[in-house]
């Protein structure tokens, strides 16, 4: 890609109106310009999937096809219709402590119910946050600095809308924040961000979910999330990520974890073209831990190239990554696992677990393990299998009468449901049926 | 009148010939067994006949009802009242018994208000209380899977039951219980064949009719009288 056809749609002029128009602080807006010059210097990936059929040029950097709304009977027709197939509004009122909603760039609703305001909890789109809360500062791309990774910075430079949510000290939400992203029009770059603090003591659990139309013309998915958990707090993130199959998504997610903070990462990830994402968790205080659960189905033309990565800075930290990936037609699913052991986090626990099941003989995947451990008190696992469907299995379910799709269904959810029992309900629910209509379609 | 009707049966595995023309009919309401010692080709009978594709049908039909049950894939078999208790069912990860009956049961029409009643009695019956939310045959015993086997047909009240050496592994208390409930299956109008090499079932549970397989040919039938005469003497009194 060359630095010209990058400044086509992305100038310093861009950056600069787009932080004007959204009336932001000069930190921020400094920030944004740093982020940019980052990412022209920085090189693309030089591991995973091609990106070469990304073409950052004709990315629409910002897009706002929607205006925002108090109410969802406000949405223009076909959006709400979307929003209610998704079951959104209902799952609002049935079992979430708040919802957001974004199209394209901006958030265009939200709402927290009452008695989770009334505890302190801040949820708000993270550009209202940047406006009214200084002390942001302190926190915005704190956990993955712009030159981290040539997405990073790119993000950096322009995000906008995303989540911002801030747990008081020792308050526990007990029921799920929830986000929901679509990207609605075609050849649109999505780059929300989402900022969790958790005070000492505090507890609270965000889902986010996403779904495109799908185009012909690549888009570009580059969201990140920082979580800050203090100490003794715990963070749950759910994301079930159903992007089209147009669409490149290129995450970057880290979490800074105090003393005794847990942080867990769930994740399903069924969509997108080519997918890098690999949640961070960086365990800094005595005792902290974390947990990535995380499952993909990779289908025809998918490369998902997912992982985890667990940093020991601490003494008495523990990390559990476990993954389970089915891959189907051509596909290819990778999954990296990294655990590092600084020299002073004496008895460290860190385990990793990888299964991939592989549904026909064009599926493709590879594990990719980095241990490194520092010092000599530590407890490393590791476990990988790589397996085709039982075909013993498949004739016994079938002698049960199941059809050899239903058979191959019940296979895939046993295989996947160490990871399926984690997310909740509501999203199980539209996961399984993916799955059955992709299985039901055959296997071949 | 016969539900099952295997006629000329070869069966080949890997195009090695097992069977060499097996004749044999169950009747409904019946208890009947198939003794025969090991590698005389009992569980590759019970394969053939579910449909295992590693099985291969080389000459002869089966009759399920009158209707050509070989033409059918395997669930179809099943659909149509044709069940096996497994000798050795495979471990499935991650799929509850209940969950894989509930599926199993919504093939077979049984309503789900019904599979709510009886499918209680069956776990009670099998003494299976517990395994309602085990993964299916994961780590369990021998004994326990032969259990879990039986109850998936007592369930399932199929017309055909093919029980593959169900008392395998299987302790003295466990016995009476599994014994109880194929005679119950047989009474409620399965036609049942117990498949053996041991007689030990039979005892309790006395067969109508036997049939005697070795080297891939039925070579005796008879009534409960044969199972006891080779439990006393051995294969051999069978052999010409």
């Amino acid at each position: 890609m060359s630095e010209k056809a990058v400044a086509k749609g992305l100038t310093r002029e861009f950056v600069q109106r787009l932080s004007g128009e959204k009336g932001e602080p000069r930190w921020m807006r400094e920030h944004r310009l740093r982020c940019l010059a980052a990412f022209r210097k920085l090189p693309m990936p030089r591991f995973g999937p091609s990106l070469a059929e990304l073409n950052l040029a004709e990315l629409e950097y910002y897009a706002r096809p929607v205006a925002p709304v108090e109410r969802w009977e406000d949405l223009p027709e076909e959006l709400r219709h979307t929003f209610q197939a998704l079951g959104l509004p209902e799952a609002e009122q049935r079992a979430l402590a708040g919802l957001g909603a974004q199209v394209d760039s901006e958030v265009v609703y939200r709402s927290i119910l009452e008695e989770v305001r009334a505890q302190g909890v801040v949820f708000t789109s993270m550009d209202k946050a940047v406006r009214e809360y200084p002390w942001v500062q302190d926190y915005f791309m704190k956990a993955i600095p712009p030159e981290d990774n040539k997405f990073a910075a790119l993000h950096g430079a322009v995000w906008s809308g995303g989540t911002f949510i801030w747990v008081p000290r020792g308050v526990e939400v007990a029921i799920p924040l929830q986000a929901y992203y679509r990207m609605q029009t075609e050849a649109v770059g999505q780059f929300e961000h989402t900022l969790i603090v958790a005070e000492p003591g505090s507890s609270v659990h965000y889902v986010e979910g996403c779904s495109a139309p799908r185009y012909s013309r690549m888009a570009l998915h580059s969201g990140m999330v920082e979580i800050f958990a203090k100490e003794g707090s715990r963070v749950r993130f759910t994301t079930i990520q159903n992007w089209s199959k147009n669409v490149y998504n290129l995450n970057n997610k880290r979490a800074l974890a105090s003393a005794g903070a847990a942080v867990d990462w769930v994740s399903g990830s069924l969509g997108s073209k080519v997918t890098m994402l690999y949640p961070t968790t960086v365990l800094l205080g005595e005792g902290a831990r974390t947990e990535n659960l995380s499952f993909a189905f990779a289908q025809e033309g998918q490369w998902l190239d997912g992982g985890a990565r667990a940093l020991h800075r601490a003494p008495g930290t523990t990390s559990r990554l476990v993954s389970r990936s089915v891959v189907q037609g051509n596909a290819k699913a990778v999954f990296r696992g990294t655990v590092y052991v600084a020299p002073d986090a004496r008895g460290a626990k860190a385990h990793v677990e990888c299964s991939t099941l592989l549904l026909t003989p064009d599926a493709r995947t590879e594990t990719i393990p980095t241990l490194n451990a520092e010092n000599d008190d530590v407890e490393l696992g590791h476990e990988a299998t790589v397996g085709r469907v039982s075909q013993e299995a498949l004739f016994y379910l079938m002698s049960r009468g199941l059809s050899e799709a239903e058979a191959m269904t019940l296979i895939v959810n046993g295989f996947v449901s160490p990871i399926l029992k984690e997310i909740p309900v509501e999203y199980t629910v539209e996961l399984r049926r993916i799955l059955e209509m992709s299985l039901a379609g055959g296997t071949g | 009148m016969a539900v099952l009707t295997v006629e000329d049966l070869h069966v080949s595995v890997a195009d090695q010939p097992i069977l060499h023309g097996v004749d044999l009919e169950l009747s409904a309401g019946r208890v009947h067994a198939l003794m025969g010692p090991n590698g005389s080709g009992k569980s590759t009978l019970v394969m053939a006949l579910a449909g295992h594709p590693s099985y291969r049908v080389t000459r002869g039909r089966a009759l399920l009802d009158g209707e050509d049950l070989l033409a059918l894939p395997p669930h179809e078999r099943a659909r149509k009242g044709l069940l096996i208790a497994f000798q050795y069912p495979p471990e499935v990860d991650g799929v509850r018994l209940r969950e894989f009956l509930r599926l199993a049961c919504g093939e077979r029409c049984i309503a789900f208000c019904e599979f709510q009643k009886a499918y209680p009695q069956a776990l009670a019956r099998l003494r299976m209380d517990g395994f309602d939310d085990r993964e299916l045959n994961v780590g369990f015993s021998g004994g326990e899977k032969k259990r879990a086997e039986l109850l998936q047909v007592y369930l399932l009240r199929p017309k055909v039951a093919l029980l593959d050496e169900p008392d395998s592994g299987v302790d003295v208390d466990a016995l009476r219980f599994i014994a109880d409930a194929i005679r119950e299956l047989a009474a409620g109008g399965t036609a049942v064949l117990i498949v053996t090499h041991y007689p030990r079932v039979l005892d309790h549970v006395p067969p109508a009719e036997v049939f005697v397989l070795d080297q891939g040919r039925i070579v005796r039938r008879g009534g409960a009288e044969l199972a006891e005469r080779i439990g006393e003497e051995g294969f051999e009194v069978v052999r010409g």
